[in-house]
C-alpha cells in the first residue's frame, strides 16, 4: 500500500519534471526564433510596411502650398478656407486621377511597352535558353555567365551605350540616313523616340528571361524529345507539342520578372525617349521630384502596385494551370 | 551540326551580340581622342586622366563604396538571418515582407521611402537614407541565395550535429554556418554590386547634399555627355568584373572544401 | 530493469496518429528491429528517442530515467541516418571526432579513438578523405563509426542500408551483426525491408498504422505471425477462408470451404466456431504428381495456374477445386528449370499436419 501511493508519487514528480523540460524547450526554441527572424522583421517592418502605409495615407491627403503635403489640421481651425488651402483627408487625387483621360492613356502606353519588351525579350532569349539548356554542362555555366555579365555592369551604363550608338553621330544612324536618303525617304533620329526606349527596355531586362527560361529547359528530360522523335514527331512538333508546352512555367516567370520592372521604369524613357515617351514611371518621378505633388503621385503610385499585383497574380496563375495542364 | 542547332547558335550568338557590342562601344570610346562619341580618331588616356582630377566624381565614388560597404554589410546581417529563418520556421509574415521589395518596381520602394523619411522621421535625406534604403532591398537577395542553399542541403545533417552532443549554439557555429558560408559571401558580393549600381532608389532617397556615382553619372548622361562618362563606365565594369571573377573563385573553393555534396 | 522502455507513447501530426499507443520494452545488448510499411510510424518512433520530435502522451524511458525534458544532445543515444548525414566540410576523421570533441574529450583521447573507430570499420587509411571523395558503402561505415565512437547507451538506424545495392547492402549486413556483437551496444534499427529484419535482429517489432502488430523473435514472426498483417508483410504467405471445426492443445481441424477438411498447428485462443484463414507458406507446400500421397491428410488436387522461375527455386501458383490459389516452391536441384509441371497439368498438393497456421480476421 505504502510502496504503491510512493511509487505513484515519484511517478507524479517525473512527470512534473518532464513537464518542466517541455517548457524549457520550447522556450529556448522560442528565444532562437525570436532571435534569428526577429531583427530582419522589425527592419523591414520598419522600412517596408509603414512606409507603405504613409504612402497610401498620402494619398488622401492636400497636397502644400509649396509642395509637399498640407497640415492634416489647419494652423487656425477656422482660417483655412480663407488662406485658399485645405486641410484633412481627401478623395481629390484619386478624383483628378478618374477625372483626365490622359493618365488612364499613359496607363495603357505603359502596359504596352511592357508588354512588347516582354514579347521582344522571349523571342531573343528562347532560342539562346534553348542552347545552353543543351550544350555540355561545362560549356553551360559560362553561357550563363556571359548571359549575366553584362547585367553585372551599371544600369546606367547600359542604357547611356545605346545612346552612342543610337545618336545622330552614330554609324548606325548615318548608315540608316544614307539608305533612306537614297530611296528618298526624309531623314530620321533613331534617338529620343519610342524605337530607342523600346530598345534600351529590351537591352536592360533580357537577362531576367533568358535564365528562368534556361533554368526551366534545363530541367527538362532530352529522353522525352527521343520518346516524340520514336513516336514519329516531326522536329516542329517535337518543338510544339512538347518542349514549348513543358516550358510554359519558365516563359510565365521569366515574362513577369520583365514585365513588371518595366512597368514602373523611368530611367529609360528619361534617357532615351523623347518628350512625347513618358511612362507611369516618368510621371511618378515628377510627382515627387519636379511638382512635388506628393498625393497625386501617391495614388499614382498606389495604382502601379495594383497593376502590379495583378499581373504577378495573373502570371503565377497561367504558371499553375500550365503545370496543371502538364500534370493531367 | 543538325540544322536545328545551326539555327540556335546563330539566335544565340545574335543575342550576345546585341548584348556585348555596346558595351565594347563604350571601352572602346573612353580611348578615343576626340569629344565626340561618333568616330576613331586616337588611342588617349586622357578621359582617365580628367576623371583622375575630377574631385567631384572622387568624392562621388568614395561615398558610394562607403553606402555599398555598409548597405551589403547590414543586408548581408539581416538578409542571412531572414534566409535562415524562413527555411528553419514555418513563417507567413516575414517572407512577403523580404521578397516583395524585391519583386516590386524599384520606384515604388524609391517613393515610399522618399515619404517616409521627409515626413515621419524628418532625416535630411543623405548618405544614411540611402544606406537605409538599399539595405531594405538587398535583404531579399542575400535571403533568396542563402535559403537556396539551405533548401539544397540535406536536413538530417543538422540533427546529426544535436544527436551527435551539439547544442544548438554549437550546431549552428560549427556546420550551418560553414556550410552556408558560400551564399552568405556571394549574398555580400551581390549586395555590394547592387548598392553601387543602383540608380532608382538611390535618385529618390539622396537628398542634395554629397554626390553619389550613379547620380553624377546620371547628370553627366543627361547634361553634358562627355567622354569621361565612358572612362568611369569602363572603370565600373571591371570593377564588376573583378568582383564576379572574386565570386567565382571562392565558390569554387568552398565547393571544394564543403565538397560538393553541400552545392547540391 | 530495461534498457530503453516506450510505454504507452502516442503522437499526432494534426488529424493524422503516426505512432498509436505503442509499448515496447528493449534490453541492453540487444540488436532489435522496428520493421513495418513506409508510414507505419516506425520512423516517427525513432525520432522521439532520438528526441528529434516528442510524444504528444506516454514515456520513454532510458534506464528508468523519462528523457521528455532530455534535448537531442543530451541524450546518450546516437543515430545513422538515412542519408549518413555526414559533415560535407569536415573530414572523416572531423567527422568521425566530432560527438568526441561535443563531449569535451581531450586531444589525445579524441585521436586515439577515432583511429580505433576508423579500424572497427576497417577505414584505417581514410581519415582525411572528404565525405564526397567515399563509395555508400563508406559514407555508412563512417557514419556507422561516428555514432558508435562515443560509446552511446543505444545507437539508432534509420533505414541505414537502404540507398546500397543489393550485394553490398549483404555484406554490411553481416558487417552490423558482427560490429554489434563485438561492441555490445544496443542497437535499434529501423527498416521496411523484411529479409534484412530477419537476418539481423534479435528481435523485432512489426508496425502498421502506428500500431505494434508483433514483436518476437524473426523466427517466431516468420514462422508464426500472430495476424493476417503480419503474415502477408513478412515473406509469402497463401490464404484461405476457413472456420475451426475442432481445437486440441495439438492441432486444430478447419473446414475450408467447398475444399474440405485441413489439419493446423494448434493455437491458444481458438475455439470451434472461429472464422478466419488458414495460412501456409510456399517453401511448406509439397506439389506432386496427382496420385501420389492421395491418401494423406492435408492433400488436394489442382491445376497450375502459372509458375514463375526465379532461379534457385521455381514458384508454382496452383488453382485448387474451390478456385483459390496456392503458392508452392520447387527447388531446382538440378541445372535448368525442374521441368516437372506445365500451365494446366493436374496436381496435388500437400503440407504437414503442423505447417498450415489459423489466424483469426
Amino acid at each position: 500500500m505504502t510502496k504503491k501511493a510512493e511509487q505513484g508519487r515519484t511517478e507524479g514528480r517525473a512527470e512534473e519534471r518532464a513537464e518542466v523540460g517541455i517548457k524549457e524547450r520550447t522556450a529556448r526554441q522560442r528565444m532562437a526564433k525570436f532571435f534569428v527572424a526577429g531583427p530582419p522583421l522589425v527592419f523591414l517592418t520598419v522600412f517596408f510596411v509603414v512606409p507603405s502605409l504613409i504612402m497610401i495615407a498620402t494619398s488622401f491627403r492636400f497636397p502644400g502650398e509649396f509642395g509637399g503635403l498640407a497640415p492634416i489640421a489647419a494652423p487656425v481651425v477656422s482660417a483655412h478656407v480663407s488662406q485658399g488651402l485645405e486641410y484633412g483627408f481627401t478623395l481629390e487625387a484619386y478624383q483628378f486621377f478618374f477625372s483626365d483621360i490622359l493618365y488612364a492613356k499613359i496607363f495603357l502606353k505603359s502596359f504596352a511597352v511592357a508588354a512588347a519588351t516582354t514579347l521582344i525579350c522571349l523571342v531573343m532569349a528562347y532560342p539562346l535558353a534553348l542552347l545552353i539548356s543543351r550544350s555540355k554542362k561545362h560549356l553551360r555555366n559560362l553561357m550563363v555567365l556571359l548571359v549575366v555579365l553584362p547585367f553585372a555592369s551599371n544600369f546606367l551604363i547600359r542604357i547611356y551605350a545605346w545612346m552612342i550608338i543610337l545618336g545622330p553621330e552614330s554609324g548606325l544612324s548615318y548608315f540608316i540616313n544614307a539608305v533612306l536618303g537614297a530611296l528618298g525617304i526624309t531623314p530620321i533620329t533613331l534617338l529620343f523616340s519610342p524605337f530607342a526606349v523600346l530598345v534600351g527596355m529590351v537591352y536592360v531586362h533580357l537577362p531576367f528571361m533568358v535564365l528562368p527560361l534556361y533554368t526551366n529547359l534545363e530541367k527538362h528530360d532530352p529522353a522525352l524529345l527521343d520518346a516524340a522523335q520514336d513516336l514519329g514527331a516531326t522536329r516542329w512538333q517535337r518543338f510544339w507539342r512538347v518542349t514549348w508546352p513543358l516550358s510554359l512555367p519558365g516563359v510565365f516567370s521569366g515574362a513577369a520578372l520583365v514585365f513588371i520592372p518595366v512597368l514602373g521604369m523611368f530611367a529609360v524613357p528619361d534617357i532615351l525617349g523623347g518628350t512625347g515617351d513618358i511612362l507611369i514611371g516618368n510621371l511618378i518621378k515628377d510627382q515627387f521630384l519636379g511638382t512635388r505633388d506628393w498625393p497625386f503621385g501617391s495614388v499614382l503610385a498606389i495604382m502601379l502596385t495594383l497593376a502590379v499585383l495583378a499581373i504577378a497574380g495573373l502570371a503565377a496563375w497561367f504558371a499553375r494551370s500550365a503545370v496543371g495542364q502538364r500534370a493531367t | 551540326m543538325s540544322r536545328s542547332t545551326r539555327w540556335l547558335w546563330s539566335a544565340a550568338i545574335l543575342a550576345y551580340a546585341f548584348l556585348y557590342i555596346p558595351l565594347a562601344i563604350v571601352v572602346m570610346y573612353s580611348f578615343n581622342d576626340s569629344r565626340l562619341n561618333a568616330e576613331w580618331v586616337g588611342f588617349t588616356l586622357f578621359w582617365y586622366e580628367a576623371l583622375l582630377n575630377n574631385k567631384e566624381m572622387l568624392l562621388a565614388a568614395r561615398n558610394s563604396l562607403i553606402i555599398a560597404l555598409s548597405a551589403s554589410f547590414s543586408a548581408t546581417l539581416l538578409g542571412t538571418m531572414a534566409g535562415l529563418a524562413i527555411h528553419r520556421y514555418k513563417l507567413k509574415v516575414l517572407p512577403v515582407l523580404v521578397f516583395t521589395p524585391v519583386a516590386m518596381p524599384e520606384i515604388l520602394l524609391g517613393v515610399s521611402l522618399l515619404l517616409f523619411f521627409l515626413q515621419v522621421l524628418n532625416l535630411t535625406l543623405g548618405m544614411i537614407s540611402i544606406i537605409i534604403a538599399h539595405t531594405t532591398f538587398c535583404i531579399g537577395f542575400v535571403a533568396v541565395i542563402v535559403r537556396a542553399r539551405l533548401q539544397g542541403m540535406d536536413e538530417s545533417i543538422f540533427e546529426a550535429a544535436r544527436d551527435l552532443g551539439a547544442s544548438p549554439w554549437q550546431t549552428f557555429r560549427l556546420i550551418t554556418l560553414p556550410l552556408i558560408m558560400p551564399a552568405v559571401v556571394a549574398g555580400a558580393l551581390m549586395s555590394f554590386t547592387l548598392s553601387i549600381d543602383d540608380f532608382v532608389i538611390t535618385f529618390f532617397t539622396k537628398g542634395v547634399g554629397e554626390p553619389i556615382l550613379p547620380i553624377q553619372i546620371y547628370t553627366m548622361i543627361k547634361v553634358a555627355v562627355t567622354p569621361e562618362v565612358n572612362a568611369v563606365s569602363t572603370l565600373l565594369m571591371l570593377l564588376t568584373l573583378i568582383m564576379i571573377i572574386i565570386a567565382g573563385k571562392l565558390e569554387a573553393r568552398n565547393m571544394e572544401a564543403a565538397g560538393g555534396e553541400a552545392g547540391k | 530493469m530495461a534498457l530503453l522502455e516506450i510505454r504507452d507513447v502516442t503522437r499526432h501530426f494534426g488529424d493524422y496518429t503516426a505512432v498509436d499507443h505503442v509499448s515496447i520494452s528493449i534490453e541492453a545488448g540487444e540488436f532489435f528491429t522496428l520493421l513495418g510499411p513506409s508510414g507505419c510510424g516506425k520512423t516517427t518512433l525513432l525520432r522521439m528517442i532520438a528526441g528529434f520530435d516528442l510524444p504528444d502522451s506516454g514515456q520513454i524511458l532510458l534506464d528508468g530515467e523519462d528523457m521528455v525534458g532530455t534535448p537531442p544532445e543530451k541524450r546518450p543515444v546516437h543515430t545513422v541516418f538515412q542519408t549518413y548525414a555526414l559533415f560535407p566540410h569536415m573530414t572523416v576523421a572531423d567527422n568521425i571526432a566530432f560527438p568526441l570533441r561535443m563531449a569535451g574529450k581531450p586531444p589525445q583521447e579524441i585521436r586515439a579513438r577515432v583511429t580505433e573507430a576508423l579500424d572497427d570499420v576497417r577505414l584505417p587509411s581514410f581519415a582525411n578523405r572528404f565525405p564526397h571523395e567515399l563509395s555508400g558503402g563508406q559514407k555508412q561505415r563512417v557514419a556507422l563509426a561516428r555514432g558508435l565512437v562515443n560509446r552511446p547507451r543505444l545507437l539508432l538506424l534509420d533505414e541505414p542500408l537502404g540507398a546500397l545495392d543489393a550485394k553490398l547492402r549483404e555484406e554490411m549486413q553481416i558487417e552490423l551483426i558482427n560490429l554489434q556483437k563485438e561492441i555490445g551496444i544496443t542497437f535499434v534499427f529501423v527498416t521496411h525491408a523484411q529479409d534484412e529484419a530477419l537476418a539481423l535482429s534479435h528481435r523485432i517489432a512489426v508496425m502498421n498504422r502506428g500500431n505494434v502488430e508483433q514483436i518476437d523473435e524473426p523466427s517466431k514472426i516468420y514462422g508464426f505471425p500472430r495476424n493476417r498483417f503480419v503474415a502477408d508483410f513478412i515473406g509469402k504467405i497463401s490464404m484461405m477462408d476457413a472456420q475451426v471445426m475442432e481445437a486440441a492443445p495439438s492441432h486444430l481441424k478447419l473446414d475450408i470451404g467447398e475444399l474440405g477438411e485441413v489439419i493446423t498447428a494448434g493455437k491458444e485462443g481458438v475455439k470451434p466456431g472461429d472464422k478466419g484463414v488458414m495460412a501456409i507458406r510456399p517453401e511448406q507446400v509439397r506439389i506432386s504428381h496427382p496420385s501420389n500421397g492421395a491418401q494423406l491428410k492435408n492433400h488436394f488436387l489442382g491445376t497450375v495456374h502459372d509458375f514463375l522461375y526465379i532461379g534457385d527455386v521455381t514458384t508454382y501458383i496452383v488453382e485448387l477445386s474451390n478456385g483459390t490459389h496456392i503458392e508452392a516452391l520447387l527447388p531446382n536441384s538440378a541445372p535448368g528449370r525442374a521441368t516437372f509441371f506445365e500451365v494446366g497439368d493436374l496436381v496435388g498438393v500437400s503440407w504437414r499436419h503442423d505447417a498450415g497456421i489459423f489466424l483469426h480476421d
